[in-house]
């Protein structure tokens, strides 16, 4: 039996657990260990608002994360990306084909924690917008859909794997973000 | 020579968005060259009709993240120009700090955290090293800079992504004395970090040359928002012409259009501007860098990176004048003076030419719209560019990894959103053009 499986799941119940009582506020007296949070991020059907805000957020916190942060993955940022395992993965964008979902049930198994970033991989909106089209529209986009081999209807995160936190927002809404990532930091003792 | 044989399908990294390289080489000569744009369409074509006119903009700032502010104004010019409103003084100033707080923060994204690396041989802007002196002002100018435009972006638009201030008719909310202070504060601070970039940029001795035409909305002074599109070849084309002027290619692998001229490919964007519009540019902007502009005209792809660095200055200067020069007070939003009709944004986004298209009912609904992107319009030409690179390299026998880098570098150097580009694609069915 793969132990992991009951590991991830008791860390995840703790994060969340974690995040409400330190919140955002704690996590700047708190002192590095020495360790580095293992992390990925992964975009998939969307605009990648949220991705453009976390650069943004890197303007003000790149000194603070750089000694923190082990990107194990993020095509935006890096050539040489690593699918393995990792504390969290952060995932933005709904999921519009089967090899997205193929590839965030990977990313679940390798994921101690997963985030859904921004509002199409929390609700799946404005990305699944086809989900809800009239029968004409339908109908108009269905050479494309078979072409590319969409799914009949995009999903949101939740609809393929389990989802440990949700972040909303369209881009996602930074304090929240910041309140999820210094919740892991001291989740996984990078500080303390 | 060697004839090599050869095949590299490779997901691109440090884009903008989704897109693959699939390359196959058979006997030292190039079979299969295909720059491939793999995200995924949210159809917005269809999305947008039947939608109140007056939230369009917001809608189509979600094509892009990184671009929205750029759709976002172009949209709403289309709609007011579909509706009849003359927008006021101070909201075509806004409008135009809009652009400039947008390309501040997206150029120094791209040469920063996307172009950078590779002059440095390294493989993310990470990697860059704090305690090297050197390396270590890079990491603090590229943040910097951003921040700067981010702080234009926030005060403006209400926000460096979707923007929340800028309407239909005007801007929700302006500026206050403080905030326009502290703007003016930041902006000035990071001038000597943008010369660093720029002067950067200039020393690179990466170099594709590339014989074709530049096309971009051309304004005296230089402009993101007014003008005419201008070509290297002697064109000249009104905005409301431009769908006669612009020839939709299908590229049957990829999600995403490719547009010709006069069956021809040509490019759109930063460098396109500077090539045609370098004498425009703000009297500061050219005085401090004299000499950088006499680069341009130029046909070395990756003077696009130089000249988004130009173009963060010219941005830089441009804002700082208006700033000083205006007190911000909050106004009605226009009113409509037509119902209906059909109306045209052209803008010079951060990548180059964008163009919106907008039909409008008299219940205030889209009846259709049409889009096109610059990286649509980049699209054939880095294409052709990747073949020619690989055929040069092949008689260095290149690894995959090296001709992946040196694809990629090239292809970043063109600076391509595949977020923008995916949404607008038309498809041959049976015989029949689909647009969608």
């Amino acid at each position: 039996m793969d132990l992991g499986f009951f590991f991830s799941r008791r860390v995840k119940f703790d994060i969340l657990t974690v995040m409400k009582q330190t919140g955002i506020e704690h996590a700047p007296t708190l002192k590095p260990t020495g360790k580095k949070l293992r992390i990925g991020w992964f975009s998939f059907s969307c605009c990648e608002d949220s991705t453009i805000m976390f650069t943004e957020l890197l303007n003000d916190h790149w000194q603070e994360w750089k000694p923190l942060l082990d990107v194990r993955h993020a095509r935006v940022l890096q050539t040489k990306n690593t699918l393995d395992e990792m504390d969290v993965a952060f995932i933005e964008g709904a999921l519009a084909a089967q090899e997205h979902v193929d590839t965030v049930k990977q990313i679940r198994e390798l994921a101690t924690v997963v985030v859904a970033i921004g509002a199409c991989a929390v609700i799946g909106m404005p990305s699944a917008q086809h989900n809800i089209f009239d029968p004409a529209r339908q109908e108009e986009i269905q050479p494309l859909l078979k072409k590319f081999n969409y799914l009949p209807k995009a999903l949101k995160l939740s609809e393929a794997i389990t989802v440990d936190v949700n972040v909303p927002g369209c881009p996602m809404n930074e304090a929240k973000f910041l309140e999820t990532l210094n919740g892991a930091l001291k989740q996984f003792n990078i500080v303390a | 020579m060697h004839l090599v044989d050869l095949t590299l399908k490779r997901e691109i990294t440090k884009v903008e968005g989704s897109a693959t390289l699939d390359v196959e080489v058979k006997k030292g000569k190039v079979t299969r060259c295909q720059f491939g744009i793999s995200e995924y369409k949210r159809f917005y074509t269809q999305a947008m009709r039947g939608k109140a006119a007056k939230a369009l903009p917001s809608l189509l700032a979600r094509i892009c993240g990184t671009c929205s502010n750029a759709h976002l104004t172009c949209s709403i010019e289309a709609c007011e120009d579909a509706l009849g409103i003359v927008p006021s003084e101070q909201s075509v100033l806004m409008k135009h700090l809009t652009m400039y707080g947008l390309n501040i923060r997206d150029h120094a994204l791209h040469l920063y955290l996307f172009a950078l690396p590779d002059m440095f041989g390294k493989d993310a802007f990470f990697d860059f090293d704090e305690n090297d002196p050197a390396q270590h002002q890079i990491l603090h100018d590229a943040f910097a800079i951003k921040a700067a435009g981010n702080y234009l972006s926030i005060i403006i638009a209400g926000r460096s992504v979707h923007g929340m201030n800028p309407m239909v008719g005007g801007f929700m909310k302006v500026p206050t004395e403080a905030e326009t202070e502290e703007a003016i504060n930041k902006l000035e601070s990071v001038r000597p970090a943008v010369l660093r970039t720029v002067k950067l940029f200039e020393e690179s001795d990466f170099s594709f040359d590339r014989q074709t035409s530049f096309m971009a909305l051309v304004a005296k002074p230089f402009s993101y928002l007014n003008g005419h599109i201008i070509s290297d070849a002697g064109d000249f084309i009104r905005e409301k012409d431009y769908r006669d002027h612009l020839e939709h290619v299908i590229i049957p692998y990829s999600h995403a259009s490719g547009y010709k001229h006069k069956g021809k490919s040509y490019m759109v964007g930063a460098l396109a501007r500077i090539n045609l519009a370098k004498d425009t540019l703000h009297p500061k902007t050219k005085e401090t860098l004299k000499q950088t502009l006499e680069l341009f005209p130029s046909t070395n792809i990756y003077h696009n990176n130089l000249a988004q660095a130009v173009e963060i200055l010219h941005c830089l200067d441009q804002a700082v004048d208006i700033l000083q020069n205006t007190k911000f007070t909050k106004e009605p939003l226009v009113e409509p003076t037509k119902k209906e009709g059909t109306g045209i944004g052209v803008i010079e986004a951060p990548r180059g030419t964008l163009y919106h298209k907008v039909t409008i009912n008299t219940a205030g609904n889209v009846v259709e719209g049409d889009i096109i992107v610059p990286t649509g319009q980049n699209q054939i030409n880095i294409e052709q560019d990747m073949a020619r690179l690989i055929e040069t390299m092949l008689p260095e026998n290149p690894t995959k990894d090296s001709l992946q880098l040196e694809l990629e570098k090239l292809i970043r150097a063109y600076d391509p959103c595949m977020s923008c580009a995916s949404h607008f694609l038309k498809l041959k069915v049976k015989g029949a053009t689909l647009a969608v």
